[in-house]
């Protein structure tokens, strides 16, 4: 056994930088001659620009220049693009309307971009911004989800009639139908998916930095995928040949998916520097990141389930309408068709799924991708409606779920919405949850809760989900304009310490720990001899990045390849040192050795001999460094099953969350400590969305919760600690036999919260985020 | 931020002089919500006069079955104060709660009742307990100060020096944050005297005000079902993405039962 | 343009800024102590806490010229001789970050809440005590984890 490896607590490698104010964020980084740029944005929803005149912003003090859409245009950069097409109904493409990095003769959100004032300090930008002359013809505008396809309703873009992206039917409608005719029992629920703001707690910021000399720009950017920013920002928004475009993403503080995506400002301060021939900064203030990040969710849902005497899920058909903002970000489309109908079975057998999806255009920012992306929205109307079947039924919430499992015996199971499971046992991790939260015990406790005022409720939520994103065979199928593989490199020093390079970034997720326990593990090389570095597409040779959990289950196979290429590169350089035939060369622990004697040499050994080739025979390569790429078989699939309790507070509506209890299926766990940490942080992002955030535009599509005054972020005080526990499975499609973990408790917990309300106030749903007044309402009209 | 002039005062006397001489100028005790706001330029004073250094405006005297709590006594100060804890616990909770510690740090009690922001915790005080207002021309009754939302009776060249509060050992402040800002959704500030109630309320209206029904309720009885069947105005209630005015209204009568049953 | 001048870490350090400028973006871009961060705009995430006199401040919310003549620290100076304060240490023990974004800011509140409270801290306390830190990552739960190991070594 190797210490450090699989399965071991290790203490994070990246904290004593972050610890000692020594991480690198972006806005850290500064350069010589740097200038600052300031975004114009729109304060109305839905307007054409009628004039802009920015002469006398060019004159004032500090200014460097002004830039708006018709200077981009000129130059010919952009549109931004989405990269993930999508069917419609009528056979054509998904609608894409054009996305000017900075608008064209309109604005369609407020906070979208219309000009960049670039000047020496930032408030001389802020100063001259206020000097920008703009005549706008405001026009009507659509925020609302559900109504926004409705007939009669303002038209955003010419060529999206009816607001409309795309119509996606998916699933055997007749058949459903059919079984629907028959069914016994149909339990019915219309719910909404509230908005979400994604809130890293870093604001995104961009450094554009062109060498005149060289041609190079670097782009020094808040990603979580540099090297898909510089594809995109090449192939499609022409702003440098890839190889004339360096893309750093350095520490990066929080994604969740945010900072996938190629945004405006990116694009725009990466062309600016050139333009100017300075270095140009912009960091976004909170209130912009509440404005122009992509937001997250916004659906509206009608499901049906169809049930036998038994409370058996015959069929389950769903009808969902999807926000998608103004534009369409980066991979917008994908979310609430691939990611969110193909999650729809969850942990159950229902033999027949049917869903209807209308994807809509708003005044709204763009939406696409947050923390769990397509399947906390499929899970949370899966898992609410279960409860409601179990109450139309009259069964316990534990017990329908018992009867509709997929049995463990049926994997690999192919459900009926595309996704095929490689491994579970989901009543394991139901039964182990129930036992941790002592569910028999849970009527005492309400007695007791109720002999003080309260009302306390116990909820469960049994997810499945889809990351380590993803097969490039399926996602290509789908309509995705990238394959979806890992890339990493292994490159022993002669010295004998390690660097690995992985294409995967880390954004607080421990990679740099993390992946050093595999290496450390399969070659036997002490931890504090190996780095691990991600973020620089001058420095990592290719990867697709770090969203859908799919850093270990993916970037750690193509890392654990790469290890078996140095291993057996290793045999031959040491069957040539140690004098033996390299088939008996064996290969334990980080040493060499020659089967059946005493003749060994360490992998360090065999690393400084590879560089020191000196009486290398003809055919052996000198060096030791390895690259290896990985495209998955499948998706992977974590499941566990969530038990929240609360206590509500009837008279003011207040909800407590009293115990919380995770049980998740990650497969094998490299580093605990992080998974554990992974899990807590996830629980309360779903925390968040079901009882406190809410991004809320008005009637006229003014954001109305643009900081965190008024955008109610989780908070210490608004959540317990929680007992986690795993019930693993051995996934068979993945080479390391782990699963995602980053997104679970996003996903898991939001129906859990939610379903332990139902259950505390007796009613039938409630929406999120469940707010005091809410929670209040329902508790009055019980009674 | 738009620029300003700066500067530090040592007295008050300077500190008027300053603010006579200034286009624009404003005095900024704590600045914790100034600040912020002028961030946003929302506000963009032509002079800053930081009263930091006005030593006389950082002391709190008990005195006559009174405590006089200086401008510029921090919101941690008046939390931790023995005076203000043997005299007007309620009032040294209050302050403990204000903003997060960092903040109570840095706000004063004097620059969050010359703001007099709707959802402001200390006016509920004021008013509750009867606290007078001392500034360097006059002495202005606690009811008559805050006249609006963001209004005071202060004039422009009119500086507070402290606020006098009378003894109140039975008393209590109910607060319903916010789940955002943590500001008051809803603040009770219930005070039992010898003869009568009083009741400051705060965050329910575009003012803070006092809860003359809920007095005159507990005045007859002084018990939290005394409360059940008094009406207020839903109509005079904030509203917004928070809390509707019928909620609201609802939460100043479940706080003021709070507040009478921590008297009790 | 004023002049300020204050001890920052220890060091004696001078500026001329303009009147506007936030502490924050004095220690950052005048200093580059980049350790602080800024997470919002409105006093509420606590990214920027520094102590300005021992306690805990907003750095965003106070002029680097109402930091004239006082004492700052900030996270940079925290470990002493290569060694991690014991809330430093705490909280890489106990996995209490994970960007590292809000990190700084957390430390720097939870000396603060030390101070202010002794060093047996319970759950509750230290909950309630965080209102002014924001962290998207970790869920609090290792935090709060973090602060009380770190507040009983700090009692040494």
């Amino acid at each position: 056994m190797v210490d450090n490896g699989i399965g071991a607590s290790v203490l994070r490698k990246e904290d004593n930088r972050f610890l000692t104010g020594k991480g690198n964020y972006t806005d850290d980084v500064n350069v010589l001659g740097q200038t600052h740029a300031y975004f114009i944005r729109s304060p109305h929803a839905h307007a054409t620009i009628d004039r802009i005149d920015v002469s006398a912003a060019s004159a004032s003090e500090g200014v460097i220049a002004v830039f708006t859409g018709d200077d981009l245009e000129k130059d010919g950069i952009g549109p931004l693009i989405c990269g993930v097409n999508v069917t419609s109904d009528d056979g054509e493409p998904h609608r894409a309307p054009l996305h000017p990095a900075l608008a064209q003769g309109k604005v369609n959100y407020v906070g979208d971009h219309i000009a960049v004032v670039i000047a020496e300090t930032l408030a001389q930008a802020k100063d001259a911004a206020e000097k920008v002359e703009i005549d706008y013809g405001v026009l009507p505008a659509i925020a609302d989800t559900a109504t926004a396809a409705d007939n009669g309703q303002q038209q955003i873009h010419d060529v999206a009639p009816g607001n409309t992206c795309y119509n996606w039917p998916f699933g055997d409608k007749s058949a459903v139908e059919e079984a629907f005719e028959t069914a016994h029992k149909i339990s019915t629920l219309e719910l909404v998916n509230n908005r979400m703001v994604t809130n890293p707690m870093e604001p995104r910021a961009a450094l554009g930095d062109y060498n005149s000399g060289t041609e190079e720009i670097t782009l020094h950017v808040t990603t979580q995928n540099p090297h898909v920013h510089r594809l995109v920002l090449s192939a499609f928004n022409q702003l440098a040949p890839e190889h004339k475009l360096r893309v750093v993403g350095p520490d990066v503080g929080g994604g969740f998916g945010v900072k996938i995506f190629v945004y405006a400002e990116e694009l725009v301060v990466g062309w600016a520097c050139r333009k100017v021939n300075r270095p140009v900064k912009w960091t976004s203030d909170r209130t912009e990141a509440f404005m122009s990040d992509a937001h997250g969710r916004d659906h509206v849902a009608f499901a049906e389930m169809a049930m036998d005497e038994r409370g058996k899920f015959l069929a389950m058909r769903v009808n969902t309408t999807a926000n998608l903002g103004a534009y369409l970000s980066t991979f917008s489309t994908m979310v609430p068709s691939y990611l969110y109908a193909f999650l729809l079975a969850g942990q159950y057998s229902t033999p027949l799924i049917y869903s209807e999806v209308k994807a809509v255009f708003t005044n709204t920012a763009p939406v696409d991708a947050a923390r769990g992306a397509g399947r906390p929205e499929a899970t949370y109307l899966l898992e609410r409606l279960v409860d409601v079947c179990a109450e139309d039924i009259g069964l316990d919430p534990a017990e329908i779920r018992r009867r509709n499992f997929i049995p463990v015996d049926a994997f690999p199971y192919q459900t009926p919405v595309v996704q095929c499971y490689d491994s579970g046992d989901y009543p394991a991790a139901l039964e182990k949850a129930l036992s941790l939260a002592d569910y028999d015990g849970f009527s005492e406790r309400a007695k007791e809760a109720k002999s003080r005022g309260k009302r306390r409720g116990i909820g469960l939520s049994s997810y499945v989900e889809a990351c380590g994103i993803a097969p490039s065979a399926a996602v290509g199928q789908l309509g995705a304009g990238v394959g979806l593989w890992e890339s990493a490199q292994v490159r022993f020093n002669p010295t004998g310490n390690v660097q690995v390079f992985t294409g995967t970034h880390s954004h607080g997720q421990g990679h740099e720990t993390t992946f050093a326990q595999l290496i450390t593990e399969q070659l036997g090389v002490p931890l504090e001899n190996i780095e691990v570095i991600h973020g620089d597409t001058a420095k990592t040779q290719f990867g697709m990045g770090t969203y859908g959990s799919r850093s270990l289950a993916v970037g750690g196979v193509a890392i654990a390849k790469a290890c078996e290429k140095l291993i057996a590169k290793g045999k031959k350089i040491a069957a040539h040192a140690l004098e033996a035939a390299e088939g008996d060369i064996e290969f334990e622990e980080g040493n060499f050795s020659v089967a059946g004697t005493d003749k060994s040499m360490n992998i360090a050994e065999v690393a400084f001999n590879a560089y020191v080739p000196h009486s290398y025979p003809e055919g052996l390569e000198p060096g030791f460094d390895e690259n290896a790429f990985f495209d998955p078989l499948n998706f992977s699939f974590p499941a566990g099953t969530h038990v929240c309790e609360i206590e509500v507070d009837p008279e003011t509506g207040e909800v407590e969350i009293v115990k919380y209890s995770a049980v998740d299926d990650f497969g094998k766990l490299i580093n605990p400590m992080i998974v554990e940490g992974q899990v807590h942080g996830g629980i309360v992002h779903g925390v968040g969305q079901a009882l406190l955030e809410g991004c809320q535009y008005d009637a006229d599509g003014q954001l109305i919760t643009a900081s965190y005054m008024d955008y109610a972020m989780p908070r210490a005080d608004n959540v317990p600690s929680f007992d986690v526990d795993y019930a693993p499975t051995n996934p068979p499609d993945n080479p390391l036999g782990v699963k995602g973990c980053g997104e679970a408790g996003a996903i898991g917990a939001p129906p859990a919260v939610i379903n332990a309300i139902t259950n505390a106030l007796g009613i039938k749903h409630i929406d999120m985020p469940a707010t005091p007044e809410n929670v209040w309402r329902a508790a009055q009209s019980m009674g | 931020m738009y620029n300003f002039s700066f500067e530090k005062v040592k007295s008050v006397e300077e500190a008027v002089t300053a603010i006579q001489k200034a286009e624009d100028g404003k005095f900024v005790a704590g600045g914790q919500t100034m600040l912020p706001t002028m961030k946003h330029r929302l506000a963009g004073p032509s002079n800053i006069i930081d009263l930091s250094g006005v030593e006389s405006l950082t002391e709190i005297k008990a005195h006559n079955e009174c405590v006089t709590i200086g401008a510029m006594v921090t919101h941690r100060s008046v939390a931790s104060s023995p005076e203000v804890l043997r005299d007007i616990p309620a009032l040294a909770k209050l302050a403990g709660n204000i903003g997060d510690p960092a903040v109570r740090n840095r706000g004063t009690i004097g620059g969050s009742i010359a703001n007099n922001d709707p959802a402001a915790d200390y006016p509920a005080a004021i008013i509750g307990l009867g606290a007078t207002v001392n500034t360097n021309k006059r002495e202005i009754s606690g009811d008559d100060f805050f006249t609006g939302m963001f209004e005071t009776a202060l004039e422009e060249d009119e500086l507070i020096t402290s606020i006098s509060f009378p003894v109140a050992n039975v008393a209590a402040y109910m607060k319903f944050e916010n789940p955002a800002s943590r500001y008051a959704i809803v603040g009770v500030f219930l005070v039992k005297l010898s003869d009568n109630v009083r009741v400051g309320v705060t965050g329910a209206t575009a003012c803070v005000h006092r809860g003359r029904r809920l007095e005159d309720a507990l005045n007859k009885n002084f018990s939290p079902a005394a409360i059940d069947p008094v009406e207020l105005s839903v109509e005079e209630m904030n509203s917004d993405i928070h809390a509707s005015a019928e909620y609201r209204a609802h939460l100043v009568k479940v706080m003021t039962k709070r507040a009478v049953e921590a008297c009790n | 343009m004023v002049n300020v001048s204050m001890s920052v870490n220890g060091k004696s350090v001078t500026g001329e800024v303009e009147e506007r400028t936030l502490l924050v973006q004095f220690l950052r871009e005048n200093l580059r102590l980049t350790g602080t961060h800024i997470g919002c705009d409105t006093s509420q995430c606590g990214a920027c806490v520094v102590h300005v006199d021992g306690v805990s401040v907003k750095s965003c919310t106070m002029l680097a010229v109402q930091a004239n003549s006082t004492e700052v620290t900030t996270i940079e100076g925290l470990a002493a001789n290569g060694d991690l304060h014991p809330m430093q240490q705490a909280f890489k023990d106990n996995h209490g970050l994970q960007c590292g974004f809000c990190t700084p800011g957390m430390v720097m509140s939870a000396i603060d809440i030390v101070n202010r409270n002794g060093n047996d801290l319970d759950e509750t306390t230290v909950r309630k005590e965080l209102e002014g830190n924001i962290c998207r990552c970790t869920g609090y739960h290792n935090i709060v984890k973090s602060i009380q190991a770190g507040a009983k070594s700090m009692g040494g």
